[in-house]
């Protein structure tokens, strides 16, 4: 009985994604009608400059963004684990965590009014861009990443940190030597996490980007909404094989890792 | 510790950014919403003037005032807590034998189910609601079907429609839901399960008195993960819902983007904060989430 509802979950989350895939091999300008197998729209896709440009800001708005991110959030989370009681201790906590609960539209609302804000009393930053695209995404990826870390920290030996504090190592260096080194797994999946929602995101951007500055599923969303394009179809199929491939290499790099762990004991 | 200064430095600057980028934008978007509608650019009368140095008030709540007599945002809050409530319990329904199935399988195919739930949640959100779209249009593959066994002889109407707007939050959501589920069915002993069976208990009265209860902690984190961002969403109402649809998220940008109406949207976005960011402060404080964190 669970099993059969099990199974039933699973097709419902790969129904839709594999017609998407042998749709995107129509032959037909119709989508709900089958024309043949073909490669066209991957052709129609490759020539559109419209999302290849969009692609190519969303790409460097999300390594930008994740980079950020990744960095303030690994600090973050290493202040919320290591550093006890300090003043506004709470505020602090509250405002790290908070952007992942807040709803997007809200966020976005309101970092384009303080954008605005902001250019109206110093004339920075001019416009809304890549930038502050970058500076948004970078806001929520921090919040994301400082959970991961906070809670890679939270099951960590603190003996070792104390043994380097004891043979005379000041802080910087058991950070950077010491605590870094073996939380690197974590701050490398906060970094890919920070990448992928920026990646993801449709409603922060809307808000806070300008002209010229159209992210990816802000053009995906306008192709949507007008009606049906096929290259759609085969655009979401790259980035299925993308995700999977990569997601795949990933599995096998820690089963190695895993193995050779329980090789040397 | 001993250095004092850097410390205040490493705890100082990402301070700084969050004031800057998350506790000020919310004191912007608050002053504007006490401030009036106007013709010009930016498109209102601010809550406060400066007279050279001199403050003049010149706020008001009756952006406030108006959310609550336009039925129009009552039903949105109301709609938007109850679809995203609905779903939720939905996708608890779908994703709960699913954590059980993964947690339950061994070797191999635990890896194999996990990856199959991770792959959808590191793929565009948008291209998966677009899919699910292509399968519930008019002359979708649903739709032919149905009339090819002749269950129906027009297509049926999916898109637009609540249906649609449920069925498609369950299907963007699931992994959210499967993985704190899986979390918590993972570390459950197997032994209290034998126990329950060798007790007399039968597979169902396991289930609602063993296996079901000890999943909590799980199926709380899985909810609240669902819950919150539901109520705000935008993309799935707007595409997928009907006309005039119940949804806050898709309210506030329609204000924003349509009407041009900054002090407006500004309330709407204040009221839906006070609305979501208290029961979440409040559940957080609780003691069933601190297993979890």
């Amino acid at each position: 009985m669970l099993r059969a509802l099990a199974i039933l979950g699973f097709a419902l989350l790969y129904v839709p994604l594999a017609v998407l895939v042998v749709y995107s091999f129509n032959a037909s300008q119709l989508v709900s009608v089958w024309g043949g197998w073909s490669t066209r729209w991957y052709a129609e896709l490759w020539q559109n400059e419209q999302v290849i440009s969009a692609a190519l800001v969303s790409l460097r708005v999300a390594i930008f963004a994740a980079t950020i991110g990744t960095v303030f959030g690994t600090v973050i989370g290493y202040i919320l684990s290591r550093f006890g009681g300090f003043r506004l201790r709470t505020m602090f906590t509250a405002m790290a965590t908070a952007p992942i609960v807040m709803p997007e539209v809200v966020t976005g609302i309101s970092l384009l009014f303080l954008f605005i804000t902001m250019e109206q009393w110093f004339g920075w930053p001019q416009g809304r861009s890549v930038l502050t695209i970058v500076i948004a995404h970078a806001t929520f990826g921090m919040a994301f990443v400082a959970v991961v870390i906070q809670a890679r920290l939270a099951g960590f030996d603190r003996s070792i940190e104390e043994a380097a504090r004891d043979l005379g190592a000041r802080q910087p260096g058991i950070f950077l030597g010491i605590t870094l080194p073996v939380i690197a797994p974590a701050v490398v999946s906060g970094w890919l996490l920070a990448f992928t929602l920026s990646l993801d995101d449709l409603v922060i951007a809307s808000f806070v980007s300008g002209q010229g500055s159209s992210t990816l599923p802000m053009v995906i969303y306008s192709k949507v909404r007008l009606g049906v394009s096929p290259d759609v179809n085969a655009l979401g199929t790259i980035v299925i094989a993308v995700v999977a491939i990569g997601l795949l290499a990933g599995l096998q790099i820690m089963s190695r890792a895993e193995a050779r762990r329980k090789r040397e004991g | 510790m001993r250095d004092g200064w850097g410390r205040r430095l490493v705890i100082g600057v990402p301070f700084a950014w969050l004031l800057l980028f998350f506790l000020i934008p919310f004191v912007i978007v608050f002053l504007i919403s006490l401030g009036s509608y106007a013709f010009g650019q930016p498109p209102y009368e601010a809550a406060i003037v400066w007279e050279g140095w001199r403050p003049v008030w010149q706020g008001s709540f009756d952006n406030y005032v108006f959310l609550t007599e336009d039925p129009l945002y009552w039903r949105a809050y109301l709609g938007s807590v109850q679809i995203a409530g609905g779903a939720t319990v939905l996708c608890l329904l779908v994703a709960w034998p699913m954590a059980w199935m993964i947690a339950r399988a061994d070797g191999k195919w635990r890896t194999l189910l996990l990856f199959a739930v991770i792959l959808p949640f590191w793929t565009s959100s948008l291209l998966r609601i677009y899919a699910l779209m292509g399968l519930l249009r008019p002359g979708g593959l649903i739709n032919s079907a149905l009339m090819g066994l002749g269950i129906t002889d027009q297509p049926i109407q999916m898109l637009q429609t609540d249906f649609a707007v449920y069925l498609t939050i369950v299907f963007t959501y699931l992994p959210l839901m499967v993985l704190p589920l899986y979390s918590t069915l993972e570390k459950l002993d197997g032994a209290l399960l034998e126990a329950a069976a060798d007790l007399g208990a039968r597979g169902w009265q396991t289930f609602w008195t063993v296996t079901l209860p000890l999943s909590l902690p799980g199926i709380i984190a899985g909810c609240l993960l669902v819950f919150i961002p539901a109520v705000g969403e935008f993309v799935i109402p707007n595409l997928v819902g009907a006309q005039d649809s119940p949804m806050i998220g898709d309210v506030l940008w329609r204000e924003y983007f349509n009407n041009r109406d900054w002090p407006v949207a500004s309330a709407v976005a204040i009221v839906m904060l006070v609305l979501l960011v208290v029961p979440f402060m409040l559940l957080r404080n609780s003691s069933a989430l601190k297993g979890e964190t």
